[in-house]
């Protein structure tokens, strides 16, 4: 229990009448991939909003094992959630797509940058150690460009780029916010099986290299089953299985609720995935 | 497409058109048709239906021709994609922005600077500083402000107020009304910059109007709607430029041993909202290039994920606020030297509406757009002039083929913050 990096407890989300999220909790570990699945409209991406403080819950607590001591993430504001070290994606890509490739991942290092800036006024000085943190800043970005093989494309406008690729973009530029957890809401949506076989490999990659949690919102049963550490399952709001994907593909329940094979046929690797 | 579609579209043009006038004929008949008059005994109503019937069969016509017009005559739209390779259009603008900054320390020289010309270009500049200031709103954060010209204002006013009250001279005055306009920009900013898009446009549209309200209405303070007049003139280090000095002080002309003409002094201001444009400029340039200017155009882009990224909005979009109405005070405080006398008519919500013109017309963020298009709209009108009540007619309708030539502004084209390309990092060599 010493790696639980994220601790949900008794999360609830009310919208008026609606309970989108029902008494839900569970943990996400550190250098682990913690998938949260359940058909559409199960309260996932709600859940998602109440970790990165786009909505209050309405009951519930969450807190986040940081270095500095433990945060209730439920009481900050959003962007401060970010700069404790959550870092999300969102289902319909949000790039700044007017803006190059390379200056959406240094707008992502906003906040050492400004430091470095000592707030605007070094940096309009000219200082060297702000020259320094910027080019530490690009370097940092062309490290994760060149993972990315997005280097070449380095000048252009981000929305420009191949759907694909603004995908992959998306996440390096959650991941040049330096996150201890990355919540990415649906990352292989309207990805082809060969795209979302590398984002597999590149979701690994960060959780092996970078040594954080990554939390997932999928409905791309390949890309859940070949990764997940650890599955959770919602419907109507409600955890109704939670284990390791060989259990949870067994497991009658979400077998009813969600995945909808007769009990006796074996589920195949690749279910269809629902595109959002 | 012209044979047997020819007379399906003809029908459709005439159908058009028929539209068009009956529009035009229940417009024009009460705003044209009556029309009424004082005579002895009492108001009477004089009828012109002849300049009705003129009016609506211009319309008619037009439409018509409009409908009819050939489509291989159309106007070639500019709405395909922009052009990402910015590479190849960076070197002639940079090139026009060396030339057009050439030219305004130069103008001042050449043989034909009279008084008018020298005057319209000081006007000129004063409207592209407040554009370059605006442009840090609006184009850069994408926050929509159409009271602008409150800031303006309050600069014209702490610089009238401070200069008459305390007799400070221009230039310790300058720092302090851009100070206090920005700190009205942090004030007004703070309970608004919640909310977004129209409802922003329709607090600062409130703003503005509340300002020029309270001039009007505070008269033992601001002078209300007489204004305030012997606002001092900017002195070169101390020197006035005046016929005759001061006891105990010299002027310009006879310091540099020149024949007094009062065309040194139009020169003088020149120069200083030159300096002071330019100075705007250089400031924006650079802060564009630092976190907290991506971090405006990140904003702009998409507030959420700019959130979820660790950008803190309200601050953010505070500092542009402020920096904005900051340049907007310098600008009023030279506008309030350069008249020597203001009052709450200069400070109107057509000037808000000119100033976000420019940076519209200009192409939003474009730095060079504001020049061009802020020149364009105070040198036009110039021109009209012998036009009389039609020039702004003329204006309204240079404004209109701009937006449908140009539907971006006049050089729509960004510029990004950093490149690789030529980025002097710590480490080179991996690009293509």
């Amino acid at each position: 229990m010493s790696d639980a990096l994220l601790t949900v407890e008794h999360l609830t989300m009310r919208f008026g009448g609606l309970i989108a999220v029902d008494d839900l909790s569970f943990v996400a570990r550190r250098r682990g991939i913690t998938a949260l699945i359940g058909p559409n409209g199960a309260g996932k991406t709600t859940v998602f909003n109440c970790l990165t403080g786009f909505y209050k819950p309405t009951v519930g607590r969450i807190t986040l094992a940081h270095p500095g001591g433990p945060m209730l993430l439920e009481q900050m504001p959003d962007f401060r959630i970010a700069r404790a070290g959550v870092a999300r994606t969102f289902q319909n890509i949000r790039l700044f797509p007017r803006m190059t490739v390379l200056e959406n991942l240094v707008v992502a290092q906003h906040n050492p940058l400004m430091r470095a800036s000592s707030y605007t006024i070094g940096g309009l000085l000219g200082l060297p150690s702000y020259r320094r943190a910027e080019a530490a800043a690009v370097d940092a970005a062309c490290a994760w460009l060149e993972r990315l093989g997005l280097l070449e494309r380095a000048d252009e406008e981000a929305g420009a780029l191949p759907y694909g690729a603004q995908r992959r973009l998306e996440v390096a530029r959650a991941m040049c916010t330096r996150p201890l957890l990355l919540c990415l809401d649906e990352p292989a949506a309207g990805l082809n099986p060969r795209e979302s076989a590398e984002l597999n490999r590149f979701l690994v990659g960060i959780r092996d290299r970078e040594g954080i949690g990554i939390l997932l919102i999928e409905h791309d049963m390949s890309v859940v089953m070949g990764i997940s550490d650890h599955i959770i399952v919602l419907d109507y709001g409600r955890c109704i299985a939670a284990g390791a994907p060989d259990d949870i593909r067994r497991n009658p329940a979400v077998i009813r609720a969600y995945l909808g094979e007769p009990e006796d046929a074996p589920l195949p690797a690749q279910t269809g995935s629902a595109p959002s | 497409m012209t044979g047997e579609a020819t007379p399906s579209r003809a029908g459709a043009a005439l159908k058009e058109a028929g539209l068009a006038a009956i529009a035009a004929f229940a417009l024009a008949l009460p705003l044209i048709g009556f029309r009424t008059i004082d005579s002895e005994n009492g108001l009477t109503i004089q009828t012109r239906f002849g300049w009705v019937a003129a009016g609506v069969a211009a319309v008619f016509a037009g439409r018509l021709i409009l409908a009819l017009w050939p489509p291989q005559w159309k106007w070639r739209q500019s709405r395909e994609p922009r052009h990402t390779d910015a590479k190849a259009a960076h070197t002639p603008v940079r090139f026009v922005g060396y030339a057009i900054v050439s030219v305004a320390i130069l103008l001042p020289l050449l043989p034909f600077a009279d008084r008018y010309v020298v005057d319209t270009a000081t006007t000129v500049l004063i409207y592209v500083m407040l554009g370059w200031g605006l442009n840090i709103v609006v184009g850069l954060a994408g926050l929509l402000d159409l009271g602008y010209v409150a800031f303006y204002a309050v600069g014209a006013y702490s610089f009238a107020l401070l200069a008459r009250n305390f007799s400070l001279n221009f230039w310790e005055c300058l720092p302090l009304a851009g100070a206090f306009a920005a700190t009205f920009g942090v004030v007004l900013g703070f309970p608004v910059l919640r909310l977004r898009g129209d409802y922003l446009a329709i607090v600062t549209l409130g703003f503005g109007e509340m300002v020029r309200i309270v001039l009007i209405n505070w008269g033992s303070f601001t002078g209300g709607p007489n204004g305030l007049t012997s606002i001092p003139r900017p002195s070169f280090f101390g020197m006035p430029f005046a016929r005759e000095a001061d006891a105990g002080s010299t002027t310009f002309d006879q310091f540099f041993g020149l024949a007094y003409s009062p065309l040194h002094r139009l020169i003088f201001l020149y120069f200083i909202v030159l300096g002071l444009a330019l100075l705007t400029n250089a400031f924006t340039l650079r802060i564009r290039r630092l976190p907290v200017g991506r971090a405006w155009e990140a904003l702009r882009e998409d507030e959420i994920a700019a959130k979820a990224l660790g950008i803190n909005p309200t601050n953010t979009k505070l500092t542009a606020f402020a920096i904005g109405a900051m340049f907007a005070g310098f600008a009023g405080s030279f506008f309030a030297t350069r008249q020597g006398f203001i009052s709450p008519e200069s400070f109107t919500f057509i000037e808000s509406a000119l100033i976000l013109a420019i940076v519209v017309l200009g192409g939003m963020g474009s730095q060079t757009g504001v020049v061009v298009a802020a020149t364009l709209l105070v040198v036009l009108p110039e021109f009209g002039r012998q036009f009389a009540e039609f020039r702004m007619l003329l204006f309204g309708a240079a404004m209109i083929a701009i937006m449908v030539w140009r539907p971006h502004g006049l050089l729509a084209r960004r510029d990004p913050s950093i490149r690789l390309d030529g980025y002097v990092g710590v480490k080179r060599g991996r690009g293509p």
